[in-house]
């Protein structure tokens, strides 16, 4: 399992990095989720992998899974979400009125 | 326990949805909450300032769970330092955001402020890294926020590339905190450094790697080279009034630096030599580009966007050294270097209403062209950093306390250098705006108040350059207690907890 979950965070993380390195905006925001899902995944991964245990310490389990990473998880997942939806809406913005979807590092005020 | 601590957080919380969702088509109505606001935010940072001054760190548990289980606030003298900064910075930019009305030029911009307020302010006080990026986000949504206000084309497609830079920096610091949590188990900061204290050796390589990233992200907070790129087009294209407040969010960049790095991998630590050997040469160069860029730059908001650069430069050499004495040192110029930074946004923003831009190219004469000529020199004075205004000093304290550095050489080099290009380039952007101008005078406009947020900065500037002694003095002691982080830990963790 941890060979599937670290190739699962080393292939996302790789289409992540290419598509935000990319001139369009469109593939930088598939590119922005691509990353934050692998960011969430790396997160589960580092209470280590454990399967069938409880969250909580209890008398009869052989041992627990770590519930903290679950709960930190949880928060980046509600902002990334949210970051996603206030980039789209931006990036749509910016090509609306601009007419051009390239992120550019723009010269001063034009 | 105070419940002083956590009100700097909930007051802005509280009353931005109040503003967005109660009196959203009255602006006269939002412009007086929001002053309001920010006067109880300052009034807080204030009591909060002198509640700390002697040295005393509260902590207020939230939920009354106990370190490292529950998250934790923390007020000592450096986060109540940056806090009261940060009011008196807010209370400047909303002064010249009311005079100007640059808040009727879009929607929402008191609640965003003051979701900015919140950000900041608890970013500051947070004992806790995994909250810290929690607070790093509702500072960057409200940033995204005004950074976009007013709309334009060329704003928005600063915007976009503002926040893409900010989404990588914000998956950068998730990787960071789960790589520091998979070694050290814990997220919370005391309880960190205790137990990296007593890691194995061998564990010290994942150890690195959580400390490297997360060097990375406060370096694009605080656009160090090589993670600078964003700034320039960011704050030029900003509304002039929101590129003064941003003046301030690089600054927390250098405040994360010196809130985690001497306490959690301390110089004793098995990544102790992390901060000091990256940092120096990445100050060195981000000193240059910016002063280089202060010298080439075409226009008065790119020069100032520059001026920030090349400020955050000075400030991280007194930074990367890591001793109190050169800490307590960059406290002043952070302090300085802040407010004039925010006041060259400001006046900038003045001459660009007048003018209809900013170009470094004779133009007609403005109204009011002698007081913006004077206001332009006083605080082009205090970004290069000359006497009397207090970024003289600062730099002094940093050279001085550097004397003894086997880098001295370089350090004293690279800030006097610094100082001579910031010197020209601000020499010629005001020959260019303001000397080589027809006689004839413009017709006067009619916004008298304008002035005002840039009068506040530089009379906090002057008060600092009149209470140097005394700050200095309190900012050493500050300093002293970064690196003798005994008192916080045992502060945080209470009745042994973790020890």
């Amino acid at each position: 399992m941890e060979l599937l979950v670290a190739s699962a965070v080393a292939v996302m993380s790789g289409v992540g990095i290419y598509l935000i390195l990319r001139r369009q905006t469109f593939p930088v925001v598939l590119g922005m989720a691509m990353l934050s899902y692998a960011v969430n995944v790396f997160l589960f991964a580092t209470g280590r992998l454990v399967v069938d245990m409880p969250p909580v310490l209890s008398e009869g389990a052989a041992g627990y899974t770590d519930p903290l990473p679950q709960a930190l998880v949880l928060t980046a997942i509600v902002i990334s979400f949210g970051m996603t939806a206030v980039v789209v809406l931006l990036s749509l913005g910016a090509y609306i009125v601009s007419d051009d979807d390239t992120i550019e590092l723009g010269e001063g005020r034009e | 326990m105070s419940h002083w601590i956590i009100a700097p957080v909930v007051l802005p919380a509280l009353l931005a949805p109040l503003l967005m969702l109660l009196v959203r088509n009255d602006l006269r109505a939002q412009r007086v909450l929001s002053m309001a606001g920010t006067l109880g935010f300052a009034a807080l940072a204030a009591l909060l300032l002198v509640q700390t001054a002697g040295g005393e760190i509260s902590v207020y548990r939230l939920g009354n769970w106990p370190a490292p289980f529950g998250i934790v606030l923390v007020a000592d003298r450096l986060a109540t330092l940056m806090l009261a900064l940060t009011a008196g910075l807010a209370l400047a930019v909303l002064a010249h955001v009311l005079g100007t009305g640059w808040d009727a030029r879009g929607r929402h911009f008191h609640a965003l402020f003051q979701f900015q307020l919140m950000g900041l302010a608890g970013a500051f006080l947070t004992g806790d890294a995994f909250n810290l990026f929690v607070f790093f986000e509702v500072m960057l949504i409200a940033s995204y926020g005004l950074m976009i206000h007013g709309g334009g084309r060329a704003r928005l497609r600063a915007g976009v590339q503002y926040v893409v830079m900010n989404l990588a920096g914000s998956v950068l610091f998730l990787l960071a905190l789960g790589t520091l949590y998979a070694v050290t188990g814990t997220l919370n900061m005391a309880d960190m450094a205790v137990r990296i204290a007593e890691l194995p050796p061998d564990e010290a390589g994942l150890l690195r790697v959580g400390a490297v990233l997360l060097l990375l992200v406060f370096a694009i907070k605080a656009a160090l080279v090589p993670l600078q790129f964003w700034l320039p087009a960011t704050y030029a294209n900003a509304p002039g009034p929101v590129a003064a407040l941003f003046a301030i969010l690089t600054k927390v960049g250098v405040y994360a630096i010196l809130r985690i790095y001497p306490l959690v991998f301390g110089a004793d630590s098995i990544a102790g030599d992390i901060g000091p050997t990256l940092l120096l040469p990445a100050a060195g160069v981000t000193l240059l580009i910016g002063m280089g860029g202060v010298m080439g730059a075409r226009d008065l908001g790119r020069m100032a966007a520059f001026a920030v650069i090349g400020s955050i430069g000075t400030l991280m050499l007194g930074v990367a050294v890591f001793s109190a004495a050169a800490t307590g040192a960059a406290l002043f110029y952070l302090i300085h270097s802040t407010l004039a930074a925010a006041a060259m946004f400001l006046v900038a923003d003045l001459v660009q209403a007048e003018r209809g831009n900013l170009t470094l190219q004779p133009g007609p004469r403005l109204t009011r062209h002698g007081l913006l000529a004077a206001l332009f020199f006083t605080v082009a004075i205090g970004v290069a950093g000359m006497p009397p205004l207090p970024g003289f000093l600062g730099k002094l304290m940093i050279l001085d306390a550097t004397r003894l550095q086997p880098e001295a050489w370089a350090i004293w080099s690279l800030v006097l250098v610094g100082s001579l290009m910031a010197v020209i380039g601000l020499g010629r952007a005001g020959a260019a705006l303001f000397w080589a101008v027809p006689r004839e005078p413009a017709p006067a406009s009619g916004k008298p108040f304008a002035w005002v947020g840039i009068a506040g900065l530089l009379s906090g500037l002057v008060a600092l350059t009149v209470a140097a002694g005394p700050t200095s003095s309190w900012l050493n002691a500050t300093s002293e207690a970064i690196y003798a982080p005994a008192p916080y830990i045992a502060a945080v963790l209470g009745n042994g907890v973790g020890q």
